[in-house]
């Protein structure tokens, strides 16, 4: 059977398409995941170290809203380790076995197949964010979120920022173990600039450091969708919040372009020879 | 068999760039028709696998056109890839999936997959569905490989160097199985050193050396204009000189052997086996072989290349 021209597929079933095979690689991924316990408590373990950690502070009264610290906290380190250094290291694993090779051979295309593998690291973030939420409100009695949209929107971008650095980071990294090493400058200058420690405490020059990062941007969104509040207090209504709001978005914004363009550059898809 | 290109192959150059970069591929042309099976035959590093990767819209050639089913390989990607089949020289499967798991992830992919057990039954793997990628012998690998690049129902395939790593009774499974599909009406282009691979199963072959293809047609024609050849130790002590034999013969001595090309095979052997049983000389070692694709390939390939040595770009 064969047909000389065939029709351009709609853009409904080139979507279909698209999710089917991003679902087959995230199922396949997920397995993975699942038999590497290594890697699942790194992904699931790590955040909530984290905030427990935080959380010790919080009780003695060191932070304010402890509620919202927490799901902020979560959803930092759930971005940093179960999606960022989860994902270097399965990208790098599944680049030496050569599987990505033979995946790029197929009909998946590059960004199916990055979503695909880092489906499973979504999850688990995006979990742990909604389980940070309903910890909040149990154990710390949090309020309803002032502003729920940016919320979501702040762990959307993070995560499409952290998916694409990853991909970008797995340039630098030749073999799994070497991860640990590459992920370092990421999380490091993400954890101390990250905005969980109060802003006024940054000097000057510094501050306009953080505020460039993609990570205090997150920060800085959540707690505002959360608690109404800006860090240093100034509530949502606010001309100064609203420019702020914008700031953010627009920092995250450009982070993922820059992320789009470094995946593209410098991602390679089979081992160096 | 129509005449209808499948595959078409013009002019096609790939540079490696760097210092030196490296011209893999240096003006190829060729093709394909549907329903046939064309082999890519060549030394290591003669450029199959570079014009491969190029041809199957994995690399961008550096100048030349490439055609697969009508349609740019690369650029109309979305359109050619459910429509082709690619086995690569070396590829991976994650090694924490079982096989069943393998194959079903890839049918996931794919817009109209085959069953899986069909799948992994057409080579052979049936019994090993369950079992890891990790245990997987290196032929078992390979023929899951194959079912890989089967599973979509491909109307071309493209497979480079398929048999590497295969047992003898794993090879001919897999020779079993392309001319099944052959017959089914699917166009092969494989590479492969396997003369062997390449007589018995291409309808057309190219001959590739130091990036160009030097020698093609079908295994016939390409065969034709080589000579047979007949080989035998020269028997020690006083013997009579060689005559010289009928047949357009060409004599090469090494070390106590003899090595005779002719074009006419048994009356050169007749009249040999004649003057050695006249003198009551025994001929060890004596072989006679009809020329082959063998003879061709190494005529080809310790020529040196009729080709210049530029084969470095600065």
């Amino acid at each position: 059977m064969t047909t000389t021209t065939q029709a351009a597929p709609s853009t409904a079933n080139r979507l279909r398409g698209s999710a089917r095979r991003i679902g087959a690689l995230s199922r396949a991924e997920a397995l993975l995941l699942r038999r590497n316990p290594i890697a699942l408590l790194n992904a699931l373990g790590t955040p909530l170290v984290g905030v427990v950690l935080l959380n010790a502070s919080a009780q003695n009264g060191s932070l304010p809203m402890p509620g919202a610290s927490v799901v902020v906290a979560l959803t930092a380190f759930a971005l940093l380790f179960a999606v960022y250094y989860n994902l270097v290291t399965s990208l790098v694993a599944r680049r030496e076995e050569l599987v990505l090779k033979r995946l790029r051979s197929g009909e998946a295309g590059d960004v199916e197949i990055l979503i695909g593998a880092a489906t499973p690291a979504m999850a688990i973030a995006w979990g742990q964010t909604i389980v940070g939420v309903g910890a909040a409100v149990v154990v710390f009695g949090m309020g309803t979120p002032a502003n729920p949209i940016l919320v979501v929107a702040a762990v959307l971008l993070g995560t499409a920022v952290f998916v694409l650095l990853a991909a970008a980071s797995t340039a630098m990294t030749r073999s799994v173990e070497m991860a640990q090493l590459s992920t370092l400058p990421v999380v490091a200058v993400s954890m101390a600039f990250g905005g969980l420690f109060p802003a006024d405490a940054q000097p000057g020059p510094l501050l306009w450091v953080a505020q460039a990062l993609p990570l205090t941007r997150v920060v800085d969104l959540m707690w505002l969708g959360l608690t109404g509040t800006t860090r240093d207090g100034s509530s949502v209504g606010d001309g100064a919040s609203v420019g702020g709001i914008a700031a953010a978005l627009l920092v995250l914004a450009a982070w993922v372009v820059a992320g789009v363009l470094a995946w593209r550059r410098f991602m390679r898809w089979e081992p160096r020879r | 068999m129509d005449i209808t290109g499948v595959i078409d192959v013009v002019g096609v150059r790939r540079d490696y760039k760097g210092r030196p970069g490296f011209e893999a591929v240096r003006g190829v042309n060729f093709s394909v028709r549907r329903g046939e099976l064309f082999a890519l035959l060549g030394t290591n590093g003669a450029g199959k696998t570079s014009l491969l990767e190029v041809v199957e819209g994995l690399a961008p050639a550096t100048s030349g056109t490439v055609r697969v089913l009508g349609h740019d390989p690369r650029r109309q990607r979305r359109v050619v890839r459910p429509r082709v089949g690619i086995v690569l020289q070396e590829s991976g499967c994650p090694s924490d999936l079982s096989v069943t798991e393998t194959v079903r992830m890839s049918a996931g992919t794919l817009t109209a997959p085959r069953p899986v057990g069909e799948a992994l039954e057409l080579v052979d793997l049936g019994r090993r569905a369950r079992v890891g990628v990790r245990q997987l012998s290196g032929g078992e690998r390979r023929r899951l490989d194959l079912a890989l690049a089967i599973l979509g129902r491909p109307e071309v395939l493209f497979l480079d160097e398929p048999t590497s790593g295969l047992d003898p009774e794993s090879r001919q499974g897999v020779w079993r199985l392309l001319r099944n599909l052959l017959d089914a009406g699917s166009t092969v282009l494989l590479t492969t050193h396997h003369m062997d691979e390449a007589e018995s199963l291409a309808d057309r072959l190219a001959i590739m050396h130091r990036g160009l293809i030097v020698r093609t047609g079908t295994p016939a024609e390409v065969v034709g204009g080589q000579s047979a050849r007949i080989s035998f130790n020269w028997p020690p002590g006083a013997v009579p000189p060689l005559p010289v034999l009928p047949g357009g013969v060409a004599v090469e001595r090494s070390r106590g052997g003899v090595v005779l090309r002719t074009g006419d095979l048994q009356l050169t052997v007749s009249a040999l086996l004649v003057w050695a049983n006249g003198h009551d000389l025994r001929l060890h070692n004596l072989n006679a072989r009809s020329a082959s694709l063998q003879e061709a390939f190494l005529a080809v390939a310790g020529s040196g290349g009729d080709q210049s040595d530029q084969e470095w770009v600065a």
